[in-house]
């Protein structure tokens, strides 16, 4: 059975739960509703609750738990030779789920029956030719092993669906029952009823914390098996990046330097930008505007943050990168031969950031208790003065806090780069040279055909780890000295 | 003090103070006070101007996608070519010397004189013409023996040229047109077998492959993004405002509350092509849900938006007045039926224009969805039916974007950048929906 259809059965059993336990506490208290302990709904509730909520949890776990398990298991079947002429565990592992896939689909569209889409092997031609013909085009010859553990494969996961459906569904039945049993006029149900719901507010709450757990395992078990592969020195010290797809494991050259290189190249230029139009419009915005030009100019700053990344991807690509190319290019100084560089990147990312700057800085000027610029101003400074000798030096950790979330969103920027960068690796000091970034590689590492297990792929996943850990860390500093700036006036 | 009033104050030597008249001294620090004024307006002129540049740039470029040069025939369907037509194998090749014939005797008829062969004539045509001219045969039977008008879609160099965009320089070197196709489109244009119309199918079509930009249209990876958005709104919601109702009104000061604080505040500033990457490895390769599906693209955008919308959740919880709360209280309320019954719908406003800014947000992004693999295939079909819509591959509208802004052919930017239009277009629907939510339903306590 489908596992929505376990799901909206699950479901069902918990309306009908509902239905019969608010009847049963009515009928307990002899249809007077003041001889209960709470109101009939928290009755009702608490049967659904206690049958719908385990069911779906385990529901929900038993399907992600099953392809592990299950992927354990028939691992072992494999044998070391089928491994070596197939590479890897993995490779040899999705061969086998493409033939069962091939079989279900046979067996759905009934060119094949049951029986014999699991006793069918003793011609593998035959095999192969009968799931070409419904469309699914094997890449290696099956061996009579592949078949051989793909019909275990099909065979494990339905008995697995079976129980499946069986264990979700008895859960749903028997945890109703339980609690409609339990039901009487004096069962307090709004204190279980209650109990219940905020534990599934904290299970709510918890999923920021499973999901930075679940990046950081994604990231860590593919850098670890990359680091397997390649070794580390030669990632986090190497000068040269040229990944080979023709080979696997072959004259790959995976450096991350000339990458790290054109990330903080980039970022640089784009604060250039940023940092000054971003603060000074923040200042004038939020001490000498009068209040119309702040209603006007404010919002309309703030529209740059709202375009999607993708626009200034475009914008680089297409208007930015020519234009630069016709001031700078081959007709009159000659600097630049194509429209990716890292000017490019870095100018349109500049114009991507200048709101976040000015927004932030905006509200840590304006944090900054009106006394002690009524003090300076007493004393006789004029406007600029003040602004510059008392309100800055009071603003200045909060503002560098908020340039390094700025700094922190230039590193992680994808899109702009993607467009905007160019592609080559190089390690140079000329910013109207194509260069690229640790975002823009693990891009194109992983949107090509490549299989999961070569190094050239996984090393995306150590790239998209260091990539975590510098933004992780910018963050934390970042947050750490705003909120220290805060308490300092609060 | 005495002594202070005794000594005269050092006057300048030769110069007389004055009030209404300033000293270089003033004039200098008055003249920096201007200056530093004026940073601040070319600072903020500086970003307007980016700004008007970059909408500019959008609206000019993206302006010319939303129409299309077709070119109208009119074709007899003699029976007999038809059903020969129909019994070789390739039959869109003899449909299409079909087409090439009619545009040869359109031509004649108008008196535009040529030397061309119809083989070359038919060049000024979209790659499709003798496919929809057989499917348009095919799915009316009834026409064959008449003469029919029929609208095709002009090649993408023809269309270029009425919007400007090609030139007849930048035909030399180009295999499919020459300079002379552009002076028969010139006088086709006086004889009105060429016009452009609005192009309705760039918004509900689907996506074509390489050679034929003139067909592509963003109407299939709209119907990605719309399933996207389904996902991210029936998880996010529902998880966020539970998050937010727990850390605002029930969590105790403790460790693991601290934990998940500081998680949130964090998780907001992971790049997003972080979350692609948790996307890939914790959907596809652990839980092999399907690849480039709209389901697996919505969990991961709901993971990503998940911590802006606890944010602005949070931040609307806040606002609700403790008096509301210590009435619902005094009156014998649960702290779950205060929380539920009074907070909660007074918070609701609040809650769902945070939402709405995060779908927006979540509408808009494309890193994640390029590892994910909602790219790099051509979105031919819209899905039938809901199952189908989440589960099979297609594309998103940022997506379609990217792909088109990759492809050699410059009239694919010309799609790109309408592309971006219609996309704007929502993201601007969007949060003015927002605002007005907040302006009709803001209370101020």
């Amino acid at each position: 059975m489908p596992t929505i259809w376990i799901a909206l059965l699950a479901i069902a059993i918990g309306v009908a739960g509902y239905l019969i336990g608010r009847r049963r506490a009515m009928s307990s208290a002899g249809g007077r509703i003041r001889n209960l302990h709470s109101l009939p709904n928290f009755y009702g509730m608490s049967a659904a609750l206690s049958g719908l909520v385990p069911a779906l949890l385990v529901l929900g776990l038993w399907t992600l738990a099953q392809p592990l398990v299950l992927q354990n298991t028939i691992s072992d079947m494999i044998s070391q030779d089928q491994l070596e002429s197939t590479g890897s565990l993995g490779l040899a592992m999705s061969d086998v789920r493409r033939v069962a896939d091939g079989l279900d689909l046979a067996v759905s569209e009934s060119a094949l029956s049951a029986e014999e889409a699991s006793s069918i092997g003793t011609d593998l031609s035959e095999v192969r030719a009968l799931l070409g013909e419904i469309g699914v085009a094997l890449g290696s010859d099956v061996s009579q092993e592949t078949l051989r553990a793909a019909q275990a494969y099909r065979g494990q996961s339905a008995t697995g669906d079976l129980f499946k459906t069986l264990v979700v569904l008895a859960i749903a039945l028997g945890g109703t029952a339980l609690a409609i049993w339990r039901i009487t006029a004096a069962f307090r149900a709004r204190n279980f009823v209650e109990t219940g719901v905020r534990m599934l507010l904290i299970a709510a709450a918890s999923i920021a914390v499973l999901t930075t757990v679940g990046i950081f395992l994604s990231l860590i078990f593919n850098t670890v098996e990359f680091f397997r592969l390649y070794p580390a020195w030669d990632f986090f010290f190497g000068t040269t990046w040229q990944p080979s797809f023709s080979g696997r494991g072959g004259a790959s050259q995976l450096g991350v330097v000339p990458l790290l290189w054109g990330t903080l190249y980039i970022s640089l230029i784009a604060l250039a930008v940023a940092v000054p139009i971003g603060l000074l419009s923040a200042i004038y915005l939020s001490e000498y505007a009068s209040p119309r030009v702040r209603a006007f100019a404010k919002p309309m700053l703030e529209v740059l943050a709202g375009i999607p990344t993708i626009v200034y991807g475009l914008f680089a690509l297409l208007t930015v990168g020519p234009l630069l190319v016709t001031v700078f290019g081959d007709n009159t100084v000659g600097w630049m031969r194509g429209g990716t560089a890292v000017m490019t990147a870095g100018l349109v990312m500049g114009i991507m950031l200048i709101p976040f700057v000015s927004s932030l800085s905006d509200d840590i000027i304006n944090s900054v208790p009106q006394a002690m610029r009524d003090g300076s101003l007493g004393l006789g400074a004029t406007h600029a003065e003040t602004v510059r000798q008392v309100v800055l030096p009071a603003a200045l950790p909060g503002v560098v806090g908020a340039i390094l979330l700025a700094a922190s969103r230039a590193i992680g920027e994808t899109m702009i780069v993607v467009l905007g960068a160019g592609a080559a690796a190089r390690l140079s000091l000329n910013p109207f040279e194509a260069m690229t970034t640790v975002t823009a590689k693990i891009v194109s590492q992983l949107t090509g055909d490549s299989d999961f297990s070569s190094p050239e792929a996984l090393v995306a996943f150590a790239l998209g780890m260091t990539l975590f850990v510098i933004t992780l860390g910018l963050n934390v500093v970042a947050l750490y000295i705003v909120r220290k700036y805060r308490e300092q006036y609060e | 003090m005495t002594d202070a009033t005794a000594q005269p104050l050092p006057q300048p030597e030769g110069k007389k103070s004055s009030i209404l008249v300033a000293d270089a001294h003033t004039a200098k620090r008055n003249a920096a006070e201007g200056r530093f004024k004026a940073y601040g307006i070319i600072a903020i002129l500086i970003g307007l101007l980016f700004l008007v540049a970059l909408l500019g740039s959008i609206i000019s470029n993206g302006a010319p996608a939303f129409t299309q040069t077709r070119v109208t025939l009119d074709i007899p369907l003699n029976e007999d070519e038809i059903e020969a037509a129909e019994a070789s194998i390739v039959k869109t090749a003899k449909y299409n010397d079909l087409v090439g014939t009619a545009v040869a005797k359109a031509l004649s008829d108008a008196g535009i004189e040529t030397d061309m062969e119809p083989d070359s004539l038919l060049r000024m045509l979209s790659g499709s013409a003798g496919s929809n001219f057989r499917n348009r045969v095919l799915d009316n039977p009834g026409l064959v023996g008449s003469t029919q008008t029929f609208e095709f879609l002009a090649s993408s160099r023809v269309d270029g040229y009425l919007k400007g965009r090609v030139t007849r320089d930048a035909l030399v070197d180009d295999k499919n047109l020459d300079a002379a196709h552009l002076d028969l489109v010139d006088q086709m244009r006086e004889a009105g077998l060429v016009n452009r119309g609005f192009n309705l199918d760039f918004i509900l079509g689907a996506d074509a492959s390489d050679t034929r930009p003139e067909a592509a249209g963003m109407g299939v990876s709209m119907l990605g993004s719309f399933f996207m958005m389904l996902v991210v709104l029936a998880c996010a919601l529902p998880i966020g405002i539970a998050a937010s109702i727990y850390l605002e009104e029930f969590a105790p000061q403790n460790r693991w509350t601290d934990l998940i604080e500081v998680n949130i505040s964090n998780l907001a500033a992971v790049p997003s092509i972080v979350f692609g990457i948790l996307g890939l490895s914790a959907f596809i390769q652990v839980m092999h849900l399907p690849q480039s599906a709209p389901l697996v693209g919505g969990l991961t955008l709901t993971l990503m938006t998940l911590p802006t919308i606890v944010i602005s959740t949070r931040a609307s919880l806040k606002s609700v007045p403790p008096s509301i709360r210590d009435a619902a209280l005094g009156v014998g309320a649960s702290k779950m039926q205060a929380v539920f019954h009074h907070v909660l719908p007074l918070a609701m406003p609040g809650i769902l224009t945070g939402t709405i800014i995060g779908l927006a947000q979540a509408l808009g992004e494309t890193a994640p969805l390029l590892l994910i693999g909602m790219v790099g295939f051509i979105a031919s079909n819209p899905p039938e039916g809901l199952t189908s819509g989440f589960m099979d591959p297609n594309s998103a509208m940022p997506a379609q974007i990217y792909e088109w802004a990759k492809r050699s052919d410059p009239a694919f930017y010309e799609r790109a950048w309408g592309g971006i239009i219609i996309l704007l277009l929502f993201l601007m629907t969007m949060n003015i929906i927002a605002i007005l939510l907040r302006r009709k339903f803001e209370r101020r306590w």
